[in-house]
Order: C-alpha cells, then structure tokens, then sequence
C-alpha cells in the first residue's frame, strides 16, 4: 500500500528538518530499503550497544517534551517503569492525532512509517518492553496498512520481533485501528479502547499508565513525534540534540499552521527559535491581501486563544538570574512551552490556528464548541452537559437568539467544567470559551444584546 | 502492642478540621462519612467500583506540608499543617493517605456540588408527578440540599428514549438516567451478566442493553434499587404505590436458607414492594429477584381467614376451633404424628414441640427442601429455618414413616403445621383415610381441602419471631402486616393448643417464648429477641465467645 505521492516544499532557512528529512527528500518512498539508504536502523543498532539506563538517561539530557499535548518531559516519564520489576511493560503509540489544527504524525505514518518503528524498537528496550502497539485512528485507515506493512519488513529484515539484530531482545509490534472518536488520543480512553472497552477515560490517581496501564500493566503513552525524536536523540547525540531547543524544550518541533496565512503548512523548527510573528509573517507568507491579524490559537484548539494586539505581562530570568518583569507583544511571543505558558496559553500540540479580521470570534468559539460537544465522550458530568450547553448558547447566538446573559452564562459554564472532570478533556472544552470571552468580551456583549 | 502483618494500619486524616484515625485502604468519602460529614454522591456505592463520573462527591483536599528535609511542618497546635490543593477532588476514589485533610464544606465544595446538580438537571425531564422514585430520589433531595433553585437552561433538551422494555422485570426511562454507571458495574461486578451498557457520546449517551440481549438476571431489580432516580423502575411496583406512603418494616427473605435481610414496604395492611437490606453477614445489599417478587400470595384474596371444623357451621370461633382440634388430637394416643415445616420460626418449632410430647407422640417430622442453589444468594436449602428445626428437634428424618403409617392406617390422627401434606409422600386419598386431620395454613391447598380442623394461620410477614440461616445465624421475623380475619399467629394457635390438651401454663408474648425456648437450648443460652437485633447474631460465634 502506498499514500498519494507527496512532495514537501522546500525547507524555510530557519528550518531544521529532522523528523521530516526524509520525507523532504524528492522520491523518497516508505519502504525499507529507502529507509535504510537514508541511514535507516543505525541508531537502533546503535542502541543495541548501549545500556537501557543509558538511553533513558540520554533521553532526559536531551530535554525532549511530549509532542502529544501536554508536552511531559519524555525521559522523566519513562523512567518512571521499573526496569526489572518482573512485569510485563507496554509502549504504545499514539497515533490518534484528532487535535483541531494539528497534521504532523498523519505524514509520518504515511510516508515514514520505519522512522516510527526504528525510534519504537529502540523506546522498547530502553524500557525493557517486549510488546507496543501503535494506535491510529480510523480516519488513517492506509497509514494503518502501511505501518503493517512496514512492520513486516522490519520482522523481515530483524529490527523487530525476536532476538533483534541477534541482541536477545525481543520485541513485536501490533497496529491498533480506533473507531472514530477525539477522545481516543486521551491516553488512558486509548488505553481502554486497546483493551477493548469503551474509551472512557480512567480516573488518576489511580490509573496512571505508567503504574497501572493497559491491562493495569506499567505501561508509556507517547505521541508519534516524540517516538520519532528519539531515534534523533541517538544518532546526534543528546547534547547537539537539546542545544537545537530552549533549555527546557530540546530538539525541533513541528509547527502546523492553518487558517488565515498565505502558505499554510506544517514546519519543523527547533524549539524556541521563532516568534509567533516570525513564524506567521515569515515562514507562511502572512496574511492574506488586506486583512489583518486578529487572533491565533497556538497550541492545538484546546489552547488558549491570544489576541493580536495583547500586550503580555510575563516574569523573566535576568541576566543576573533575578526574576524581572517584561511586556511581551503577541507577534514576539516564543513558540516554545515556557514562554506560551507564561502567557496563559500552551505550546500543546503546536497546531497554530491563526484567525484575520473577517472572523467573528462567536462563529469561532461555536465552532470549537460543536466540536468539542461531538467529541466529549459523556463519561462524566460536568463536561458531558456542559460541553454541549456551550454549544446550544453559541449556535443560538448566531442564530439571532441572543440573550443578554448569554456571556455570563458561557463563562460560569465553562469555570464549572474545567478542573472538574475526569480528564483533562473538560479544560480542553473550557478553555476556548473562557479565553474568548476574557479577550473579546465587546463581541459577545454585541451579539448577545442583538435582537 | 506490636503490630503484626494483618494488622492494618491507622492513618491520620484532618476532616473539617478534626483529626481523625481510620485503616488504611479507607475511601477519603468513607472517612468523612465515618466522620459524620455526608459526601453528596451518585455514582459511588460502596459495594461496587468507583469509577467517578459524577463529580458530586468533589471536596478540598490537602496534604501535609513539608520542610525541605521532608518532615511535616506543624502548626500552633503541634499538629501538621496542611498545604491545600486549588483543585477539589473526587473523594469517592481518593485513598486515604497519611496526614491528610479534607474540607466537605467551604465556597469551593459547595460551587462544585451546585454545578453539578445543575449539569444533571438541565436535561432531566420534569416527571416527577409521574416517577415512581419521587420520594426517594436522590436528584430530588440534592438540588433541594445543593442545588441552586432556579434554571437559567434556555436551550432546548436532549430527547432520548423512554420506556424502554430492557428486561422481564424492568423498565428504563433513558432520560432520567443520569448515567452514573452503577447499574452497569452491579451487573458486571456483581450479577456477573455483563448485558448494560451505554451508547453514543457526550450528552447524547444512553443507558441500553446489549443488542439480542435482556436484562433478565434473577439480580436485575438490584439495579433499580442502587439507581438513584427513577431511570430503571420494577414493572412489579410501578405507579403501584407513593413511595412516601410506604411503612418500611425490617425482617428477612424467607424463600431458601440464605435468610437475606430485606424490607418490607407495605401500606394499610398491603404489601407493596420488597427491597433488600444491608448485611454484610449474609446478603450484602442485594436479593434475587423471584424471591423478593414472591410475596403476592400473602396479599391474595384467597387466604384462610376463617377457622372450620368439619361438619360444623362455617365460620367457627376460635375457642370452638381450638376445642375441636384438642380433642381430635387427644383421641388417639399412640397414633397421632405431626409434621412441622422449617418454614416455620423457631418459637413456633419449640412450642410443636412441646405440643407433640403433652400429646405423647414422638413421630414428627419437618419437611426437606433440598435445590440447586445459585452459587450466590439463592441456597441449597430451600427452607428458611432448617438449622431452626434441626436445633429444636424436629428434623429426624423420619417423614416417610409418618407417610407410611398413614397409607397403612397406623396413624390415626395427623396434625400438619404449615406443610402441603401431598408433598410429603402422603396422597390425597391417604389424607382421605385419617381419623382426624388438624392443619394450620394460610393458603388453601389438598391438605386444608380434607382438614377436619382447619386453622387459618398468618403469614411470615405478619409475624415475629426468629429462623437460624444454613450458616448458623439467627435472625429476626418482623411483623410488616396484619393477617386477614381471623387468622392469627402460629404460635398462639399452638399455645392454646398445648392448654387445650392440658400441656402448659399460659404465654402471652412472643418475648416470652423465646426466653423458654433460650432457656431450654444451650446454643441459644443469654439471648433475647432485644439482643438479636437488626442484624442478627452468628450462633457459632456466641457459642465460642
Ligand atoms: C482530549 C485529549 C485528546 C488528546 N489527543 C491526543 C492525540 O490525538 N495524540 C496525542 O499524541 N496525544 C493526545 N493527547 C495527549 C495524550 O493524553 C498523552 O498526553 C500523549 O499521548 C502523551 O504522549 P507525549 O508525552 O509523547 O506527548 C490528548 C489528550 C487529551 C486530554
Ligand atoms: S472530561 Fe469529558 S471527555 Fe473526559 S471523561 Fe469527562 S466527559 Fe469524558
Ligand atoms: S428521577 Fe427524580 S428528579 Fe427525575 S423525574 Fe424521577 S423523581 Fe423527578
Ligand atoms: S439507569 Fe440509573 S443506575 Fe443506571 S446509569 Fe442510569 S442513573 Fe445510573
Ligand atoms: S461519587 Fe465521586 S464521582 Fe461520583
């Protein structure tokens, strides 16, 4: 099986591809031998040599965060599986990719799916894990032939299965189909659909994955990019491999942009190094002819949304190590997780939703409302009613029904939902509508008082 | 003291503002309870999992706070100081841990509970004229305690089925359902018969039952009592009865040797529904369904309200009735046989008992109802006081000689308590064959039709006394109903007997036969109806104490 030809235009000067270096290269094809003629399986061999310690101790210097959402520090995360503890251990992929505004993992598996396969083999013996899977949704139903497919050639060619490239270690993996739900990519609703079971969410504590995941088993979520990374990690060396972020972000990250800018598109940057400016007006082209910048939603259409003339307040280590205060404009807001969680946003998934001046912020919010009131699984409360009573009010606001206290209610809505919920689904519904009635109250207000 | 390894350990928890002790393993929501501070909540029910999709049961929580060398800090008191968490948790799923606190009230907590009660109602239909849980319905009771009193939903509800026949048993009306999931965990924890679950998403979700499949466990209706507002309802009870009419009685389920604790719920001398009540000694929260279902008979219009004796005129008084059965049961000494029923309670067992020996007879017997049993509540015993009977004497295994002798016509003289002879090895022509045939019953069956005294007798409902489960525990009968006309109490029915035949000294309570009877049988030696209690009381447990 193969994906419709790709070709990926060519790399921004303050572009790094890593991830997407082989994919960026004309012809390239997701076989095996491909892969392999572009230095394919080198650092699984590589890591063959080393200690399991040394590679999750590798992974940690290399500062590399979860590129799933809530951008965990990954080696942190996997050390926290006992090496030894004589259970059996699971890896699974998250290859649910359902975020609004986030497109990167969908090309990695159609187009490099050994890259997946390699950075897995290698998770698995750092963690000393004999079986993963890899979970796509049903919306990739080809990716999900060709990461079988890849599968097969790597069980081939000994980079999976038994005894690996002769090393005892074994490991297999099997691809996971969902059904067709956001909730899904949640990592432990992933871990009940594997299992089988209505993608509920699981309560934590105590159902922490790493203690008790699939088959209540210490068990690693990671997203398709970051599994990727660590192949990266290896074969540039961990220090190289953080010097390319921000202290507290190693390694690149791939930004999606999508909305209003003239080349929309994914792009791979090191952490850290655009602003949020540079990053709309340089590397996509800008806006459209005569519009303006109105607002952008950074980090996948759970983040918060920023203003465009907001005027950030945010507390900064000097030079003298001392914490100083500091105004930051929207448009020199660094894309990476430290600066846009100090301003009340996230880096998240890095799908960058920008919107000009012909969006109505209410048609906006509505939109992510529908989605999120579609997708809340209804496990619990708050969110299950919630969600779809946001929806009700925004949809009737554009209808015409407004009521003057519609904004008041939305915003009392949604502080009953976030922190209340089983997963942190509830503040991903939450958020949007407490963040655009915070920055664009005078359009709430206005539609609201329309009869 | 020292600790040894089963001991488990007690742990400090802060519960608005008191330090308490509780064993470790504890649910923070058990803590409070046991503290005196209810935790509104749906979905937990302490004999299931907690899966905490309700959100009611949020409180604040904190932990000690900690110097850098990890000691707690403590406050003025001496006692450690909490450092609180800004986020409320589920304390339905929360462990209990070393030094923790909880706040069950504070601005937080209550904007929590109102938000959810909110959340739940604003797509609740408004049934409740027409709900049977109105009454009992905890969505009721907590927007009145926690909820906000006015609605500020504007929107249009969510339509979701209603009516639903899921089982032979049970109706569900999916609107009501505020999906808390306990009906699903019972069947799958408990029941074992994993047939519930739900469909759809978000606020469209819907409480169904597997496709080609029915909820029709012997459990089932468990699920309408642990539902907690009016989505799953008894076909039996439904819109048969206010719920707030009910006059609930405490007793126990007298339908196998199990002897699970139930109640009754009964208005103006009628029996409306049963429910189970908790014993974590025998039946947990739970009753199988045939057995709570079976107690129409007992408000059947068919009952025996009349004593007779044959050949007199219908009705007879009691005197005369007691009068007659005396003398036939005197009549022919030596060939006279009583069969008692380990249905029967154990004052009424003692007092056949004194019965048979002021009659000189020593051939008695009750009768065995061995079955299959389900593994779970329903036992091997279908009698209820078989250990009762067995404890007092009666059961000796001697039935089909009694059987015998009354085909052969060695007996004369049969006094039947509670029993369908025919179903003692004895035919109906047999029966034919008696010179007097003495029956206490309720309903009439072959035995009553050829009694030559008949005396109408009250069910198990609407008596008191006492029956031992197959494990060894004696419990109590309470009286829920009066019986229907002149049927009375067994036991008073065989005390007077016993007088009759010139055996006994007056009784006057049941309080007072079962000192005699306690007096008399050493397992039971210290005991009285008042030390029983609602519980009941392990028999081989106060043997060894
Ligand atoms: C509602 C919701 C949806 C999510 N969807 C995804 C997803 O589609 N893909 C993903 O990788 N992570 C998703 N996540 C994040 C995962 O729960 C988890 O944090 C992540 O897979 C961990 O991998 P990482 O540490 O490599 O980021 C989602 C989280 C939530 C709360
Ligand atoms: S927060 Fe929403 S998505 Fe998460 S468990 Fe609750 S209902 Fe489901
Ligand atoms: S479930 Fe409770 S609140 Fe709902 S209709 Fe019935 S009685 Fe009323
Ligand atoms: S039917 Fe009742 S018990 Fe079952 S989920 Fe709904 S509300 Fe809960
Ligand atoms: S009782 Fe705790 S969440 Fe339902």
């Amino acid at each position: 099986m193969t994906a419709q030809p790709f070709v990926m235009p060519p790399p921004h000067p303050k572009e790094r591809r890593i991830i997407f270096e082989n994919i960026s290269q004309p012809g390239y094809d997701p076989s095996i031998d491909t892969f392999i003629k572009h230095g394919g399986y080198e650092s699984l061999k590589k890591a063959l040599t080393m200690k399991p310690v040394e590679i999750i101790d590798a992974v940690k210097a290399s500062n590399l965060r979860g590129r799933g959402g809530a951008g965990f520090p990954c080696g942190v995360k996997w050390s926290f599986i006992k090496h030894d503890d004589g259970k059996p251990h699971y890896i699974v992929v998250n290859g649910d990719e359902s975020e609004p505004g986030t497109f990167k993992d969908r090309y990695i598996l159609h187009y490099d799916p050994h890259q997946l396969i390699e950075g897995l083999v290698i998770s698995a013996y750092a963690t000393n894990t004999h079986l993963s899977y890899i979970y796509i949704r049903c919306e990739f139903p080809e990716a999900a032939g060709i990461v079988w497919n890849a599968i097969e050639e790597a069980k081939a060619r000994g980079f999976v299965g038994k005894n690996i490239l002769g090393s005892g270690f074994d490991c297999d993996i099997y691809v996971h189909q969902g059904a067709g739900a956001y909730i899904c990519g949640e990592e432990t609703s992933l871990l009940e659909s594997l299992e089988g079971k209505r993608p509920y969410p699981r309560i934590k504590p105590p159902y922490f994955p790493a203690v008790l995941g699939l088959y209540m088993k210490p068990t690693i979520v990671n997203n398709v990019e970051t599994i990727c990374h660590v192949k990266h990690i290896l074969r540039l060396g961990p220090e190289e491999y953080a010097k390319m972020g921000t202290p507290g972000d190693g390694g690149t990250r791939t930004m999606c942009v999508s909305g209003d800018v003239v080349k929309p598109g994914f792009y791979e940057l090191p952490a850290g190094a655009v602003t949020l400016g540079e990053l709309i007006f340089d590397i996509c082209g800008g806006l459209k002819p005569g519009r303006k910048l109105k607002a952008v939603i950074p980090g996948g259409s759970s983040a918060k949304v920023l203003r465009a003339e907001e005027i950030f307040k945010v507390k900064v280590k000097g030079a003298d190590g001392q914490m100083v205060d500091k105004e930051i404009k929207m448009l020199d807001v660094v894309m990476d997780a430290a600066t846009l969680g100090s301003v009340g946003s996230m880096i998240g998934s890095a799908g960058v939703i920008v919107m000009d001046d012909t969006r109505e912020m209410v048609w906006a919010l509505n939109n992510l409302n529908q989605f999120y009131a579609h997708e809340s699984c209804g496990q619990c409360t708050p969110c299950r009613e919630g969600s779809l009573w946001m929806s009700k009010i925004t949809t009737r606001m554009l209808d015409g029904g407004g009521q003057g206290a519609d904004p008041k209610t939305l915003q009392n809505v949604a502080d009953n939902i976030a922190g209340r919920t089983v997963c942190a689904f509830g503040e991903a519904c939450a958020w949007p509508t407490q963040s655009f009635l915070a920055k664009f109250p005078e359009e709430f207000e206005a539609v609201a008082a329309e009869k | 003291m020292s600790a040894t390894a089963t001991e488990v350990p007690m742990l400090h928890v802060q519960v608005d503002g008191e330090w308490k002790q509780f064993p470790k393993g504890t649910r923070l929501i058990e803590a409070c309870m046991k503290s005196g501070q209810f935790v509104p909540h749906y979905c937990y029910h302490p004999k299931l999992s907690s899966p905490g999709n309700c959100r009611m049961c949020l409180v604040e929580m904190g932990m000690p706070k900690m110097t850098p060398d990890r000691k707690p800090v403590l406050g003025e008191d001496g006692k450690p100081e909490i450092g609180w968490s800004p986020r409320p948790v589920i304390s339905c799923a929360t462990e209990i841990s070393e030094g923790m606190g909880v706040r069950t009230s504070s601005p937080l907590v209550e904007e929590c509970r109102k938000g959810v009660m909110e959340f739940l109602l604003i797509n609740h239909p408004l049934d409740c004229p027409i709900c049977d849980q109105a009454g009992e319905c905890r969505l009721q009771e907590f927007s009145v305690e926690y909820g906000k009193g006015e609605s500020r939903f504007v929107e249009e509800k969510v339509k979701k089925p209603k009516r639903q026949d899921i089982g032979p048993r049970i109706v569900l009306d999916d609107e009501r359902c505020i999906m808390c999931s306990r009906c699903i965990r019972f069947m799958q924890e408990v029941a074992k018969d994993d047939v519930l679950g739900f469909v759809n998403r978000g606020s469209h979700t819907t409480l169904t039952v597997y496709p080609g499949k029915s909820l029709d466990s012997n459990y089932s209706l468990n699920t309408v009592d642990i539902c907690p507002v009016g989505a799953l309802t008894s076909k039996d009870f439904r819109f048969s009865m206010r719920v707030w009419f009910l006059r609930e009685t405490k007793t126990i389920d007298v339908n196998c040797g199990t002897g699970a604790n139930i109640l009754i719920g009964s208005r103006e001398n009628v029996i409306h529904r049963i429910t189970p009540r908790e014993n974590d000694f025998v039946n947990s929260c739970w009753i199988p369904d045939n057995h709570r279902l079976n107690f129409h008979y007992v408000n059947s219009a068919e009952r025996l309200k009349d004593p007779a004796v044959r050949g007199e005129e219908s009705p007879v008084k009691w005197p005369r009735a007691i009068q007659a059965a005396a003398d036939q049961l005197r009549k022919n000494p030596g060939a006279t046989a009583l069969i008692a029923s380990a249905r029967l309670t154990n004052e009424e067992l003692f007092l056949a008992k004194r019965l048979a020996s002021a009659l000189g007879s020593e051939l008695f017997d009750v009768l065995p109802r061995p079955q299959k049993g389900d593994g779970f509540l329903i036992s091997q015993d279908g009698n209820p006081n078989t250990s009762g009977a067995k404890l007092l004497g009666l059961a000796t295994g001697r039935l089909a000689e009694i059987a015998a002798g009354v085909s052969t016509g060695k007996i004369k003289t049969l006094l039947v308590l509670g029993e369908e002879a025919t179903d003692c090895g004895i035919s109906a022509a047999d029966l034919e064959k008696l010179d007097s045939l003495v029956v206490t019953g309720i309903l009439p069956d072959q035995t009553t039709a050829r009694a030559t005294v008949l005396l109408p007798a009250a069910s198990w409902a609407e008596k008191r006394g006492t029956m031992i489960n197959i494990k060894g525990r004696i419990q109590r009968l309470n009286r829920a109903v009066s019986s229907p006309g002149q049927a009375r109490d067994d036991w008073e029915i065989l005390r007077d007997l016993i007088q009759a035949v010139g055996g006994s000294n007056g009784i006057y309570t049941i309080e007072e036969v079962f000192k005699q009877l306690a007096a008399e049988t050493p397992a039971l030696a210290g005991l009285s109806l008042g030390k029983i209690g609602d519980l009941g009381v392990d028999l081989k447990m106060t043997k060894s104490e």
